[in-house]
């Protein structure tokens, strides 16, 4: 590939501009470059300094001189640019332009490849920071034109591949020179993203939270490596150290995304310019906060065509939203001062870009920010100042000639000049032609008539009434006229060429017989000069545009989400029947205060002053449920099943908190859920206890003082029985093994750094810090506790064998189907066991599976729960609790519990939540039914004194949301109407996740192999 | 404890279904339950004869002195309730669902209008007779997949084999409308959900199939085409046909292609947004099957709560519509369609009318409303016993169960492995 590279470097010098020692072999050397003035222009040097009536000086490719007073040498070239006025030309931090990029390598067969394909290299195929854009180019001169006609100069390249991209550079968009000119800084830049290496098929990591690991341990491994202790070459990780002073660019995508990666760069102290996505405004607080400078592009959403109400009914309001909305981010980025650059990146076809931020500056970006984020601004995060983003003396003749006010939507970009290299878009200081004129030739006057927009001329050809069709051209100073002759029997024409010579255009005539002859056309003097003053008053009025209102932004952006994140209220309930879980049992009319998100009082009579009271006669308050078990709430994938222990990823990074079925858990009356990874490997991933804090964000949803788990699973799923193929183990003999071989491993792990820590050599090197050692140690330690998927009785023995043979004990067994074989030894273990209430039939483990097994286990002493693993069943949590009434008779109030209090002691929760009483948090639920019967809804739902969920607020909840789509489909008819570019209606897809869902991209929705 | 040795050695070889009942010989009498008829109607204090696998005599038992019966049973402060009835089910045509050998609910190709459930039906599954002990008595047994899927059955739940278990055989063909909609992409690169440009193509592809049958239905074609044999009925309505669709705009068509060809009896299955065309359902004498109750809304600016209010939004429109549960683990899930029925009720429809939706309702539209659905005087015997309220999970106790007067057994392979591991405890507690 480099060898192409340098060839095409080669062929290129033949005609480019030659180094000054480079032989020349084919004709003599020409050194000689004139002086270049721009002159009378308004000139802006950089964002913030305006010249007016200014000269541009430059040779060569660098600027000799700017300013008003400018002596321009005698012989220069002069180019005057009266009413014009020139931008440092623009700079995109953000491309992967010109990079020659080879081809994935495709998929051979149903085998997965576990293992790296390089040599030499890091472990993992995604990570490539030896990859470097400079030794990949392919300089694409139509592509480059793209991008100098939107008004670019200068940009950086990277290959956008792999979540260790590699380096970047800075280079001109410059058609005249070669790469010798062109490339400014061979490596300015290391990209990192969320996403694999389209050239490997190495299939860790398959998630999010997987990649979000990886780099992690990328950053502990570079440390480690740089102290000399690998007895191994790594050539990524060497390059990885000398990239650490470039800048460290992070595409990073989504809202949660950005946080995301703004996180991973707090840890290891490193400030990411973030990549965004256009959609920052709808958390702008927590963007703020990042404190990061964001690449920011202008790609906004076409409106979606409604007409078709059927299909219009698919689109979401958050789509028909984000339309109205995102022309607003960059105003509301600069007006919380976000620091931010602009790239088209994004936009497809380049040309959106200028009109997207020409929108973008009408709808309230000033314009001073628009340039900067343009030019000034990504210059200084290069730290090339002295050379791009302004025309200071010194710096690169990367300049445009626009009309006017670039941010207008009528002024054009006449030339991009780069290096000094003069590119016309546009020929500037054309001569107008327009006006009415007596065309005389052959004897003959006709009124002709030149109108239009100086680029799209149309001529008119009257005689005697008799309009005679008319074509034509006009190539400064040539005029062409096709002219249609009166007879319409056979198509004749007169063609007419001349040029335009002061107030007439004169020529050479060719009559419709071949008889050449003259014709002149004088223009006629002005005579109705009012008439023309309305027409164009009129255009104007009519291409005015408006800016919409900005529909509000809620929590959050989508259906339901709150205008502002709800607040604590001190609530009093009087006179409920409170299902206490504690040992008052259940109490007939009875008061409960809640006041500054805790149970405050309970008992009869309680008056306070300042609280809303709800009557909750013949109502059910309750603690609120806890799923044990689920997956809603995670972006982009449930399992990191790329490797049989995934102990390294967490799902507390990837908790989504704008998915809808949190407030569709809500609605069942779920306060808490304990967001697991899958069961695609024995040793899964940590996991995410949350409050559904509808309307908040990640961070403050998790419960941060909770103690740690890990998942843990057994069986057909870790074993590939459904699934998969080719990596240890496939059988259950096998499973045991790998827990025998990690937990050796951490053993030995703990002993090293336990001898590093102890040792007072001063010498002495850290070892290596293995994040997936890190979690298993902590299991060890009893600091982090494992909830085990599980099935069968032989597998859920073994487990805790393994755990007493290294002293530690299991903390719950999930699923946990065949529980009831072995209740007796699960209560001598001191397991909890979280089940479902009826689920069988769906795999061969699950042939023994019975609706009893909750009663069974709960007689023989085992703390029992019962869970969802599904985003439709954990909001009916209630009634599945109810099934164990049925199911082996079990008293309401300890059925209750199996979705309160128990889930709260198998999450060590129970002394903050799981039942109501005085001084827990005021999670509770209010029933209109007792809520074990079928016949209970959910009235209202509360997480730390927070309503979240009030069934009595739906309908208006519903009116909003009708209302808006209303306000928002009439817009975007409008918009059809008025010929806007539309795309067809898309449905929003919402999956969700099960134990087994494997990649990041939930597709199917299914339940089929729990 | 012999009984137990017994079905434990059972257990080891199969699933262990359970030995269906013999044909009534003895008459019953069923006193003091309080009866709910399956139609809206309740019997607080009734008394029920029942003879030769019918119900010989139903009515209100306060101050009525019976005839002599060989059996008596009991049923003071319980409820009796006409067997439910699991509509468009697949009970019986997979055993488990990741083991593919054991699959057998949709077959290849297209257009199988003549692919037959009912050959499939195994009556030994271990998923139905976990059914029965929840009230589930009957069931239409019905294929899925391709564009038609075939010819479905209803079967009662206690039978040796598939043709004892008919109640009534190939009672209607299912099709799956096309949706306006489809997923692009692939699983990795998944393209979002767009409008299917394909969507008219398909109707045409189902009208034109249509046509054909009828063509050759009315001729006399000298060779065999056996889908457009199986297609008979459909117009005269010895056949239902049960259109799979939910969404509004296909629902509309799937109505238009019942009006052009004039097709006699027309159910919607599904129909997650029938409650949106009301009028021309009824106008149409549509009725509605109604999407898995216990579900996600589609969309989500949805009411949250749609699925369970959908049932009263049909049903105060008038419109007769029964449950059915298709979808994920609808074989084993088959057991909760009391709780779906339940839900309804919870969201607005009156306890008995939520009733009809398992009962008269669905065996109205499975047309076997003659003999099955409601207790009433001459109709079939098949009705439970439930300690409490059958629509709750905690009360939904079955204590007897009749199919055409035979006492079914309510134990299963489920119940079994209950009592051993119980009794093994209770032993274990002893020592």
């Amino acid at each position: 590939m480099r060898i192409c590279t340098l060839l095409a470097v080669l062929f290129l010098s033949f005609f480019g501009n030659a180094q000054d020692y480079f032989p020349k072999n084919d004709g003599v050397k020409q050194s000689f470059k004139n002086h270049v003035a721009i002159t009378n222009a308004t000139i802006y040097v950089s964002a913030t300094q305006k010249l007016e009536k200014a000269t541009l000086l430059f040779k060569d490719s660098k600027v000799i001189e700017v300013g008003t007073a400018v002596t321009v040498p005698k012989n220069a070239t002069l180019i005057d640019a009266t009413g014009k006025t020139i931008y440092p030309s623009f700079i995109d931090l953000f491309t992967e332009f010109g990079i020659d990029k080879p081809q994935p390598t495709p998929r051979r067969g149903f085998a997965t490849q576990y293992d790296s394909s390089r040599e030499g290299y890091y472990w993992n195929d995604h990570i490539k920071p030896e990859y470097n854009a400079y030794e990949n180019l392919k300089y694409d001169d139509k592509v480059a034109g793209s991008l100098r006609e939107i008004g670019f100069g200068t940009v950086v390249s990277h290959s956008n591949d792999g979540v260790i991209a590699g380096t970047g550079l800075l280079w001109t968009l410059n058609d005249s020179d070669n790469n010798a000119k062109r490339i400014l800084n061979t490596k300015v830049s290391q990209l990192f993203t969320f996403n694999r290496s389209k050239l490997s098929n190495q299939s860790y990591p398959s998630s999010l939270m997987g990649s979000m690991a990886l780099i992690r341990q990328v950053y502990h491994d570079a440390k480690w490596y740089a102290t000399g202790s690998s007895k191994t070459k790594d050539l990524s990780l060497e390059n990885f150290n000398a990239n650490k002073n470039l800048i460290q660019i992070f595409d990073a995508g989504d809202i949660l995304n950005k946080l995301r990666a703004s996180k991973i760069g707090k840890e290891f102290g490193v400030n990411y310019i973030i990549k965004g996505s256009g959609d920052e405004f709808e958390k702008i607080e927590e963007i703020k906060k990042t404190g990061a400078t964001y690449i920011i592009p202008l790609d906004f959403p076409d409106a979606y065509d409604v007409s078709d109400p059927y299909l219009a009914q698919q689109v979401s309001l958050s789509d028909m939203k984000f339309w109205n909305q995102a022309p607003f981010n960059l105003k509301i980025l600069a007006e919380n001062k976000v620091n931010f650059v602009l790239t088209a990146s994004d936009n497809k076809k380049p040309k959106d870009f200028l009109d997207n931020l020409r929108k973008a500056v009408l709808y309230g970006l000033p314009k001073e920010t628009a340039l900067a984020a343009l030019t000034e601004t990504p210059a200084k995060i290069l730290n090339q100042s002295n050379l791009i983003g302004s025309l200071n003396k010194g710096a690169l003749a990367n300049f445009l000639i626009v009309s006017g006010d670039i941010f207008d939507d009528k002024s054009t970009i006449h030339e991009n000049w780069v290096q000094g290299n003069r590119n016309i878009l546009d020929k500037m200081n054309i001569e107008d032609i327009r006006g009415e004129y007596n065309l005389v030739f052959n004897n003959t006057t006709f009124d002709l008539t030149i109108s239009g927009e100086l680029d799209k001329l149309e001529a008119k050809t009257v005689k005697d009434s008799i309009n005679y069709g008319t074509k034509l051209t006009y190539k400064e100073p040539w005029v062409t006229l096709v002219i249609k002759t009166k007879d319409s029997v056979n198509n004749s024409f007169y063609r007419l060429t001349g040029i335009k010579n002061k107030t007439t255009l004169e020529g050479k005539a060719v009559l419709e017989n071949g008889t050449e002859t003259s014709w002149t056309a004088t223009k006629k003097e002005a005579t109705d000069k009012k008439d023309d003053k309305k027409e164009e008053k009129k255009d104007d009025k009519k291409e005015e545009p408006k800016v919409p209102e900005m529909m509000p932004i809620t929590y959050p952006n989508i259906a339901y989400g709150n205008p502002t994140k709800p607040q604590q209220e001190t609530i009093l309930f009087k006179n409920a029947t409170v299902w206490t879980g504690e040992k008052e049992g259940n109490l007939t009319e009875t008061d409960v205060l809640i006041q500054n998100g805790k149970i405050a009082q309970i008992g009869k009579n309680i008056s306070v002053t300042n609280a809303k009271i709800v009557d909750a006669t013949g109502k059910h308050l309750t603690a609120g449920i806890i799923d044990e078990h689920s997956h809603i709430a995670i972006s982009r994938g449930v399992n990191e099943g790329g490797q049989n222990s995934s102990a390294e990823v967490t799902i507390e990074d990837v908790v989504n908190s704008d998915d809808i079925n949190i407030y569709r858990n809500l609605s069942g009356g779920v306060t808490s859920s304990n967001l697991l990874h899958g069961s695609a490997n024995p040793i899964g991933g940590r996991a995410a206890f949350i409050k559904l804090k509808w309307g908040y964000t990640p961070e403050e949803m998790i419960v941060k003082d909770a103690p740690k788990y890990i998942k843990f699973a057994l069986g057909e799923n870790v074993k590939q029985s459904n699934w998969g193929s080719g990596r240890f183990p496939q059988t259950r003999m096998g499973v045991e093994q790998v827990y025998e071989d990690y937990f050796t491993r951490a053993l030995e792990y703990k002993k090293e750094w336990a001898a590093y820590n102890a040792s007072k050599d001063k010498k002495k090197v850290a070892p290596r810090f293995d994040i997936e050692m890190e979690v298993l140690g902590q299991i060890l330690d009893k600091k982090r506790f494992i909830t085990c998927h599980s099935y069968v009785q032989s597998e859920i023995n073994m487990l805790m064998k393994v755990a007493e043979r290294y002293n530690f004990k299991i903390q719950t067994f999930t699923h946990i189907l065949e529980g009831y074989k072995v209740a007796d030894k699960m209560a001598e273990h001191g397991v909890g066991g979280s089940t479902f209430a009826d689920w069988w039939g769906y795999k061969y483990e699950v042939k023994d599976a019975i609706p009893y097994n909750a009663a069974l286990m709960n007689g023989q002493g085992v703390v029992v729960s019962i869970n969802s693993d599904d985003a439709e069943m954990s909001r009916r949590l209630n009634q599945e609790a109810a099934k164990a009434v049925k199911y082996g008779n079990v008293s309401e109030e300890e059925a209750w519990k199996f979705v309160t209090l128990n889930p709260a002691k198998l999450l060590q929760v129970d002394d903050k939540v799981g039942s109501i009483k005085v001084g827990k948090d005021a999670d509770v639920v209010l029933w209109t039914a007792n809520p074990l019967s079928i016949y209970a809804r959910a009235e209202k739902t509360i997480v730390d004194g927070i309503i979240f969920y009030d069934l009595e607020k739906e309908a208006a909840s519903l009116a909003t949301i009708q209302k808006q789509r209303s306000v928002l489909t009439n817009s975007l008819l409008e918009a059809k109407n008025k010929g806007l570019k539309t795309q067809a209606p898309k449905k929003k897809d919402v999956g969700h996740y099960h134990c087994d869902t494997l990649g990041e991209n939930c597709v199917v929705s299914h339940a089929k192999y729990q | 404890m012999k009984k137990y040795i017994i079905i434990g050695l059972l257990s080891c070889f199969t699933y262990g279904q359970q030995t269906p009942a013999p044909k009534q010989t003895k008459s019953i009498l069923i006193t003091g339950g309080k009866a709910h008829l399956g139609n809206g109607k309740v019997i607080e204090n009734s008394i029920i004869s029942v003879k030769e696998g019918k119900i010989a005599m139903i009515q209100d038992g306060t101050n009525f002195k019976p005839e002599k019966h060989d059996i008596y049973i009991d049923a003071s402060k319980k409820h009796i309730y006409p067997g439910f009835i699991g509509a468009n089910a697949t009970l019986g045509l997979v055993e488990v669902d990741a083991v593919k050998a054991s699959d057998d609910e949709s077959e290849m190709g297209q257009m199988n209008p003549h692919i037959r459930s009912i050959i499939a039906y195994n009556t030994e599954s271990g998923l139905v007779e976990a059914a029965r002990p929840n009230g589930v008595l009957l069931a239409q047994i019905a294929p899925r997949g391709g564009r038609f899927s075939g010819t479905s059955s209803v079967v009662q739940l206690d039978a040796w084999n598939w043709e004892d278990a008919v109640v009534k055989e190939n009672d209607g063909i299912h099709l799956n409308w096309p949706s306006s909609y489809s997923r692009s992409g692939w699983w990795a690169e998944p393209g979002g959900i767009e409008p299917n440009k394909n969507y008219e193509k398909q109707i045409t592809e189902i009208q034109d199939f249509y046509n054909d049958a009828k063509a050759y239905l009315n001729s006399n074609p000298t060779l065999r085409d056996i889908p457009y044999e199986a297609m008979k009925g459909l117009d005269t309505g010895d056949k239902r046909l049960y259109i799979h669709v939910d969404g509004e705009k296909e629902i509309v068509d799937a109505i238009l292609f019942k009006k052009k060809n004039n097709i006699s009896k027309m159910t919607i299955v599904g129909g997650y947004y029938a409650f949106k065309n009301i009028p021309l359902l009824k106008e149409n004498n549509v009725s509605v099957l109604l999407r898995r109750v216990h579900d996600l809304p589609l969309l989500e600016d949805e009411d949250v709560n749609l699925p369970y209010k959908n049932a009263k939004l049909l049903d105060d429109g008038g419109i007769l519509i029964g449950l059915q549960n298709a979808g994920d683990m609808e074989r084993m899930q088959i057991r909760n369609l009391p709780f779906y029925a339940g839900t309804c009720a919870a969201w607005g429809i009156d306890k008995e009318r939520a009733l009809q939706l398992i009962t008269f309702n669905t065996a109205k539209i499975l047309g076997i409303d003659a003999n099955y659905g409601t207790l009433e005087t001459g109709k079939s015997a098949t009705l439970f016993i439930s300690e409490g309220d059958a629509l709750d999970m905690r009360t939904n106790k079955v204590t007897v169960a009749l199919i055409n007067g035979r006492s079914i057994s309510l134990e299963s392979h489920q119940t079994e492995l209950y009592d051993r591991y119980k009794e093994k405890f209770e032993a274990q507690a002893k020592e």
